[in-house]
C-alpha cells in the first residue's frame, strides 16, 4: 500500500502524464504542439494544464507571435523533480 | 491488473518523450541509397585516380582551379563527390517525405528542424576545416577529416533521430582516424564509410524501424 501512495495524484491522469513527459524532455512546448502530440481537444488540455499549473509543476508564458496569441508550457524544477519521483514509483510498482 | 495501467503509463512517458524530441521518419532505406551512390561514386574515383597515376599529375589547390577539365583528376573527383551527395541528399529527402507521409507526421517539424541543426553545425565546421587542409596542400588528411567531422555530425544529431545514427557516425569517425595512419588509400576509406557503412546501418534502420 505504501508503494501506491508515493504516487502522485497530480499525474493520476493520461493527459496530465502526457503533458510532463513532453516538458521534461523539451525546454518548452507550445498548446498547438501539445495538442498534437496528445492528440486531445483544446478544452481537455487546457483544464490539465490548468492542474499542473496550480500545483506548479509547470509555468506558462503568454505571448504575441506575429499578433498571435501563443501560449508556451514550461515545466518547473518541483514539477521536473515530482515526475521524477512519480517515474520511480511506478518502475517500482511494476517491478513488483 | 493495475501493474498493466502502470506499465501502459510508463509506455505512453517513453513514446511521449521520444515522438517529443526525436524525429522518427528518417528513412533507413535513403541510408542503403546513398551507400550504393557513393559506391558508385568510389568506382568512378577509382578509374580518374588510375589514370592520373598514369599520367603522372600530381594535385594542389592551385592546379586544381586552373588546369582544364580532362587533365584535372581533382576536379572530376570532386564533381563526382558532389553528384553522390546531391542524388544520396534528394533521395533522403523523398524517402523520408513518403516516409512521413505514411506515419502521417510532417516532414517539416520542431524535431526535424533540430535534426538538421544539430548535423549541419560540425559538418559545416568540418567542411572549412578541409577546405584549410587544401588551402596548405594536406591532400592526404582531406578524406580522413571529412570522415572524421561526418562521424562527429551524425553522433551530434543522432539523439534527435533514430539511434543507429550513433553507430554510424562512430563507425565513420573510427575509420576517419584509421584512414589518418593509411595517407593515399583515402579513396578505400571513404567507399568504406560513406558507401559500406551507410548500406549496413541503412539496412539495419530500414528492418528496425521502416517496416
Amino acid at each position: 500500500m505504501s508503494l501506491i501512495n508515493k504516487l502522485n495524484k497530480a499525474f493520476d491522469h493520461r493527459i496530465r502524464l502526457g503533458i510532463m513527459s513532453v516538458l521534461v524532455v523539451n525546454d518548452h512546448a507550445d498548446f498547438k504542439e501539445l495538442k498534437e502530440l496528445l492528440d486531445v481537444t483544446d478544452g481537455n488540455l487546457a483544464s490539465h494544464a490548468k492542474a499542473l499549473e496550480k500545483e506548479a509543476y509547470i509555468r506558462v508564458e503568454k505571448s504575441f507571435i506575429s499578433r498571435k496569441p501563443n501560449t508556451k508550457y514550461i515545466a518547473t524544477d518541483l514539477g521536473k523533480l515530482e515526475f521524477k519521483k512519480h517515474i520511480e514509483a511506478l518502475e517500482k510498482l511494476i517491478s513488483g | 491488473m493495475t501493474t498493466d495501467k502502470y506499465l501502459d503509463d510508463i509506455k505512453e512517458i517513453k513514446s511521449l518523450m521520444n515522438k517529443s524530441t526525436r524525429f522518427i521518419s528518417l528513412s533507413g532505406m535513403s541510408g542503403v541509397m546513398a551507400g550504393i551512390y557513393a559506391l558508385i561514386g568510389g568506382i568512378f574515383g577509382y578509374f580518374i585516380i588510375e589514370k592520373a597515376r598514369e599520367n603522372g599529375t600530381r594535385d594542389t589547390l592551385s592546379r586544381l582551379t586552373t588546369t582544364p577539365w580532362d587533365q584535372n583528376p581533382s576536379l572530376q573527383i570532386l564533381v563526382v563527390a558532389a553528384i553522390v551527395l546531391f542524388m544520396a541528399v534528394l533521395t533522403a529527402f523523398f524517402l523520408t517525405k513518403a516516409k512521413a507521409l505514411k506515419h502521417k507526421q510532417k516532414v517539416w517539424t520542431k524535431q526535424s528542424i533540430r535534426l538538421v541543426v544539430n548535423f549541419m553545425v560540425p559538418l559545416h565546421i568540418g567542411a572549412l576545416f578541409t577546405l584549410a587542409l587544401l588551402q596548405y596542400n594536406l591532400i592526404g588528411l582531406v578524406a580522413p577529416a571529412m570522415l572524421v567531422f561526418y562521424g562527429l555530425a551524425c553522433i551530434n544529431a543522432a539523439q534527435f533521430t533514430l539511434g543507429t545514427v550513433k553507430y554510424l557516425g562512430l563507425s565513420c569517425a573510427i575509420l576517419g582516424l584509421i584512414n589518418t595512419q593509411f595517407i593515399g588509400y583515402g579513396l578505400y576509406f571513404w567507399t568504406a564509410g560513406f558507401g559500406l557503412c551507410h548500406i549496413i546501418y541503412g539496412a539495419v534502420m530500414y528492418y528496425k524501424y521502416d517496416k
